[in-house]
């Protein structure tokens, strides 16, 4: 089974060639501004990639799919309106066979149902693969904005719904896309003073659940690799609370490295090859890193105060972590040898979680003001503080790969029996905008976005 | 007149504010707690008679009160007659915190603990430390008194 996984990955990465079918010819001229927010999604149809007859016979035997074509084309429609940006109009006005809007659109068909691009494709069983072709359409210019295929095996069939949003996404936005990625989370179940947590992982649109662990020890805040399928997390194995790393591909699972008394608060550094996390002794905490290649220890910070949640910066050269150093919880930059450490949240109240930016320029943070926990982002000189979300309790923001999107937890507060309690993940657009529950099949918490999958 | 009316409307306020203030120290005392530290003996477990198992913390804290220096003080006493009895000191923190600052929070709660007992002559290889952080309530409530009584390091035999 893991080897099969592994060899259908394999398959995937070479067959993965993508063949632009005909030049960009069309001047964009649909844009999606994603920088504000966003209260008028584009009207854009996804018509349902046509099939022919014998390669829908093929993907039902082998997918247990009716229409493969159609089933893609809901993945990619889901997609575009999850994200906030995007209106995909309902199929039962679509006037035009997907067969031949897919050769030549009418456009006056779609510009009748308002549609200001089109989303046409076709599915085709070859070879025992999955060949898609897929091309995007600006209706109101009457031009074809994008045209690629590529073949993959056909059990890959949901990523190729991804694929195409994010391609889609990209020509629409200029930003690259976000959809094609997994989520590591904390899986919980049962009562609050006794939860059962397990390590997990789904697509982005919460699809293919899997546990990774059984809920026979705590396990808490997973985080991806960015650059391959690796993940590090918190294991209170054997009741000795450690940092471990677990390849998700093979299951093989190792303690990193061998500190006499907890580490925790794990992360990777941006080029894989490091991990970086908090190692507490006799009640102080500091920062540490572990080269994962020559299993070097070196210790980063070194002050009596808590020092914990580190993360890079995407080039490497600095740290943000949260220390409480001033009397209170606050969030701090650093050079990535420890040098030059600069307090940078100056706001009311509590500041913790702090978490760069995959482009760069801004660290997400969870604040903790009067009683009620925000979500925010500050530039990484401190300036420019936005509280994105308020509740009762939230906390942990991780970042989409395009930096557009964060995904954190949020609990409720029980009534006055003890009872109502729950875990949901929930995204919110940087702009503040599109905020909204991630569905996942328990309690769920410490959400961690993966990269793009395929790039 | 006026003036008059108005001293007495002070008159009255002052009164309201003298009676609302006895009614908060009472509370205060009677309650189960003390600032925003636990006094109660709600999930208090015991190791042995007269010993209780956990001492309590302000929000955020980690020093230890007079009366948690008392509770301290009976373990030490209670761990020399039992010199073969080693412990574990877990340390928590209320909900109230983000996870990975709780888990250092109670690293440091258990240690503030540990330190306590091995100044009254527990030597430190019969202590160790575990931090759950904010794991493992005892009380499910979201409310400061359930807080309270979360914010806590206990002392578990560990054989």
């Amino acid at each position: 089974m893991q080897e099969k996984c592994w060899k259908d990955k394999m398959l995937f990465r070479y067959l993965f060639i993508l063949l632009v079918l005909l030049p960009i010819k069309a001047f964009a001229l649909i844009e999606v501004d994603i920088t504000r927010g966003n209260l008028n999604p584009l009207p854009v149809a996804v018509s349902p990639l046509a099939i022919d007859k014998n390669s829908k016979n093929n993907f039902n035997k082998i997918l247990n799919i009716k229409n493969l074509g159609s089933e893609i084309s809901i993945i990619v429609e889901n997609n575009l309106k999850q994200s906030g940006l995007f209106n995909p109009l309902n199929k039962d006005a679509f006037l035009q066979e997907s067969e031949i809007a897919n050769l030549k659109p009418r456009f006056e068909d779609w510009n009748l149902i308002k549609a200001q691009a089109l989303v046409t494709g076709k599915v085709t069983f070859i070879d025992e693969k999955l060949r898609v072709e897929f091309r995007l359409w600006d209706v109101l210019a009457g031009k074809e904005m994008m045209a690629l295929a590529f073949t993959t095996v056909p059990s890959n069939w949901r990523r190729v719904g991804h694929i195409i949003t994010d391609k889609v996404y990209e020509r629409l936005t200029g930003e690259k896309g976000y959809f094609d990625t997994r989520i590591i989370y904390i899986s919980e179940e049962g009562p609050k003073t006794n939860r059962i947590k397990k390590l997990a992982i789904m697509d982005q649109d919460g699809f293919n659940n899997k546990f990774l662990t059984l809920g026979n020890e705590l396990v808490l805040t997973p985080r991806f690799s960015p650059t391959n399928q690796m993940v590090t997390y918190l294991s209170y194995f054997k009741n000795l609370p450690r940092v471990y790393l677990l390849d998700i591909e093979t299951g093989k699972q190792e303690v990193v490295g061998d500190f006499p008394g907890m580490t925790f608060a794990p992360r990777f550094s941006p080029d894989g090859k490091k991990i970086i996390m908090s190692f507490a002794k006799d009640g102080n905490s500091d920062i540490y890193t572990m080269d994962l290649e020559n299993r070097i220890v070196e210790r980063i910070s070194n002050h009596p105060s808590i020092d914990t949640s580190p993360s890079y910066s995407p080039d490497g050269k600095y740290i943000t972590f949260n220390s409480d150093r001033s009397g209170y919880q606050q969030i701090y930059i650093m050079n990535s040898n420890g040098k030059n450490v600069k307090r940078i949240s100056f706001g009311n109240g509590l500041y913790g979680t702090p978490v760069w930016s995959p482009r760069g320029d801004l660290i997400a943070f969870t604040k903790l003001h009067k009683g009620k926990f925000y979500i925010g982002v500050m530039r990484i000189d401190g300036t420019g503080e936005r509280l994105l979300t308020e509740n009762f309790y939230q906390e942990a923001p991780s970042w989409s790969p395009n930096g557009r999107v964060l995904i954190f937890y949020r609990e409720t507060k029980t009534n006055t029996k003890g009872e109502g309690f729950s875990a949901k993940l929930w995204s919110i657009d940087l702009t503040g905008y599109n905020e909204k529950m991630v569905e996942t099949e328990t309690d769920a918490s410490d959400p961690s976005w993966s990269s793009l999958l395929s790039n | 007149m006026n003036l008059s009316k108005t001293l007495k409307n002070v008159f009255l306020i002052l009164v309201a504010c003298l009676v609302l203030t006895a009614c908060a120290t009472q509370k205060k005392t009677t309650g189960q707690l003390q600032g925003d530290v636990y006094t109660g003996s709600d999930s208090v477990e015991y190791l042995a008679s007269g010993v209780p198992d956990r001492v309590f913390f302000a929000t955020n804290e980690t020093v230890l009160t007079t009366a948690s220096r008392e509770t301290l003080r009976k373990q030490a006493a209670w761990l020399r007659k039992n010199s073969d009895i080693n412990v574990v000191l877990e340390g928590h923190a209320d909900e109230r915190g983000t996870r990975e600052y709780n888990l250092a929070l109670g690293e440091r709660r258990a240690n503030s603990a540990k330190d306590y007992l091995m100044t009254y002559g527990i030597s430190s290889d019969r202590i160790s430390v575990l931090s759950y952080g904010k794991e493992k309530p005892v009380d499910s409530g979201s409310n400061p008194l359930a807080w309270s009584k979360n914010r806590r390091s206990v002392t578990v035999k560990a054989n």
